[in-house]
């Protein structure tokens, strides 16, 4: 059953609950094509925050006043929140700092397993300890946040890294991932959505050859969450991260999705307080997930603040948010394929993206490409995108991102395209409007 | 004249399109630097006079947005068209017109460069409006001024 879009109507009554949506931005309103980067928040999620700091902020989890009490329900409820949202049991979700945060969790975990320590004496670590001939797997999409991780994994363990490459197209390469995913891979870490091209990625051919082999799957999905209903157990995979604030939350917020018998045997990440049942002077317990991975202060406002997001995202419905989406990416990638001297990173091709593209305007660098859109008011993304190998494999040092949210309207699309195609007029190159 | 226009001055842009001072020899001493942000990169060089004393040229080479490009263009005209006035440069008098140039183009637009002493350089002053361009406008002055610390021994 696919959902319907969001009517023209619906949509401005979501952009009436953006505060930021009112403002100008050099004389124009504000155009905010940048939610890839960071999302706007939506008053729910800044009220929410705000009313927690104001009302019940204590330390949770320790102490037994009231506010206390207070407070770790809070948390504990954001926390179920966020389990029901992704479809998966409380004690599965971990909150990080950022997703950034989450990655490293995994990795510096498995690290820590390859040294032969352990997650604590009621569970066995070693089944996930690297050593020299195993392989980890990524791809050439990913964002630096999933791919240095993995880098220095294999450098402390002696495990090598390999990864899946990009085709001129701006897609994977499945044949060869068929090749490269074999025998001696341990692990495969792959983005759910690029946040360069906008592709989702085919997981459906992807997770079956790192499951025939045994091998941990882990999704960044940090730009598929605002986007796409986020299953983990029904894409098969066995650890997931998002961050907070590109799902109209608050920044110092990320999440770990990992299945349970799995983050129970993970060792730590972080050490020291309300991680821990037992201590002594010469060592300690570890405390089970989710527990053992959220050491000190947690973030309190930050993970009320993410479930009023969700709590914000179901209301609108994200099948719904999905299929709007598809039309927006449809019109986004059709405007810019006509903009002359444009190039679009991925191709135009609608199929299988999210309403986000990445353009490379001939004689114009992306930074001089931006500034013109900041003149009127569109806020864009200009650089890397943090993934400079996925630039460097499709010929281009930077980019100019524009990204959709949920408050997007065709009507921005198209004064986005308008300001795309006067880029290289103004720069006294040939242009001509879009046609 | 709008924002956009005078940050991107016909000076500029011609910097840009037609950089001067472009090239750099094998083995010469160089600063290499980046904006890791959208990747500008400069690679720099100072030439001296030969008792080592005087600044006579400033060569480079680079790629990036048109301002961090058109600035190191500006920078070596300005090198050239001092040497060319029997005034070129003293490490000093080099590290204090780098000292002015950020200062100006920190200012938020409320110090404009000295025409006088940065000739068409001065149209760099726009850039100041622009928070997130000060960077790519200061690429090669900050390489200029890390080889004058590396021959200073600071």
């Amino acid at each position: 059953m696919t959902a319907a879009p969001l009517t023209s109507a619906e949509i401005e009554a979501i952009r009436a609950q953006f505060p930021i949506l009112r403002r100008e931005v050099n004389g124009h309103p504000l155009t905010y094509l940048d939610s890839a980067a960071t999302a706007q928040k939506p008053g729910v999620v800044i009220d929410a925050e705000s009313a927690f700091l104001r009302t019940a902020n204590a330390a949770v989890n320790r102490g037994a006043h009231t506010l206390a009490g207070e407070a770790t329900e809070a948390y504990e409820d954001a926390r179920g929140t966020v389990a029901r949202f992704l479809g998966v049991a409380e004690n599965e979700v971990v909150f990080t700092s950022h997703a950034t945060e989450a990655l490293n969790l995994i990795a510096s975990s498995l690290g820590t397993a390859s040294l032969g320590r352990g997650a604590g004496s009621h569970a066995d670590a070693a089944p996930l300890a690297l050593r020299e001939g195993d392989e980890i797997v990524v791809t050439e999409l990913e964002h630096h946040a999933n791919l240095i991780p993995w880098q220095e994994l294999a450098a402390r363990t002696g495990a090598t890294l390999r990864y899946v490459p990009v085709l001129d197209d701006g897609s994977l390469d499945l044949e060869a991932a068929a090749r490269i995913i074999g025998e001696r891979t341990r692990l495969l870490a792959v983005t759910h959505v690029s946040n360069v091209t906008g592709a989702i990625t085919p997981l459906d051919a992807l997770v079956p050859l790192a499951r025939a082999v045994g091998a941990l799957v882990v999704l960044d999905a940090c730009q598929s969450a605002p986007h796409l209903p986020l299953r983990p157990r029904e894409l098969d995979v066995d650890l997931a991260v998002f961050s907070g604030h590109k799902l109209y939350g608050p920044t110092g917020i990320g999440v770990l999705y990992g299945r349970a018998e799995l983050l129970d045997a993970m060792p730590p990440f972080l050490y020291g307080g309300s991680m821990i049942t037992t201590v002594t002077m010469e060592r300690a317990e570890y405390l089970p997930a989710p527990q053992r991975f959220e050491p000190g202060s947690p973030r309190l406002s930050q993970a009320v603040g993410l479930a009023a997001a969700i709590r914000f995202l179901e209301g609108v419905g994200l099948d719904r948010i999905a299929a709007t989406e598809h039309e927006l990416a449809a019109h986004l990638l059709g405007g810019l394929a006509s903009v002359p001297g444009v190039r679009v990173l991925g191709g135009v091709d609608p199929a299988g993206r999210v309403a986000l593209a990445s353009i490379v305007v001939d004689g114009v660098h992306a930074h001089d490409a931006g500034q013109v859109l900041d003149e009127v008011g569109i806020a864009a993304r200009v650089g890397h995108h943090c993934a400079q190998p996925l630039h460097r494999r499709l010929g281009a040092t930077a980019s100019l991102r524009l990204s959709a949210g949920v408050h997007t309207t065709v009507a921005e699309l198209d004064r986005a395209i308008e300001a795309v195609a006067s880029i290289r007029p103004f720069f006294g190159l040939d242009g001509g409007a879009a046609s | 004249m709008s924002g956009l226009e005078q940050l991107y001055q016909q000076i500029i842009l011609d910097h840009s399109k037609h950089p001067h001072g472009v090239g750099l020899e094998p083995g010469e001493v160089t600063s290499h630097q980046r904006n890791p942000v959208c990747g500008d990169e400069v690679t720099l060089a100072l030439r001296w006079d030969a008792a080592g004393e005087r600044v006579t040229e400033v060569a480079w080479e680079g790629s990036g947005c048109s301002i961090s490009q058109a600035s190191a263009s500006l920078l070596a005209t300005l090198a050239e068209e001092s040497a060319a006035e029997g005034e070129a440069w003293r490490p000093e008098e080099l590290r204090a017109l780098i000292d002015e140039f950020r200062e100006a183009l920190r200012s938020r637009g409320s110090i404009a460069l000295d025409e006088e002493r940065f000739g068409d350089a001065a149209a760099l002053s726009g850039v100041s409006r622009f928070v997130a361009r000060v960077k790519c406008a200061m690429l090669a002055w900050v390489a200029a001024e890390d080889l004058l610390s590396r021959r200073a021994g600071v």
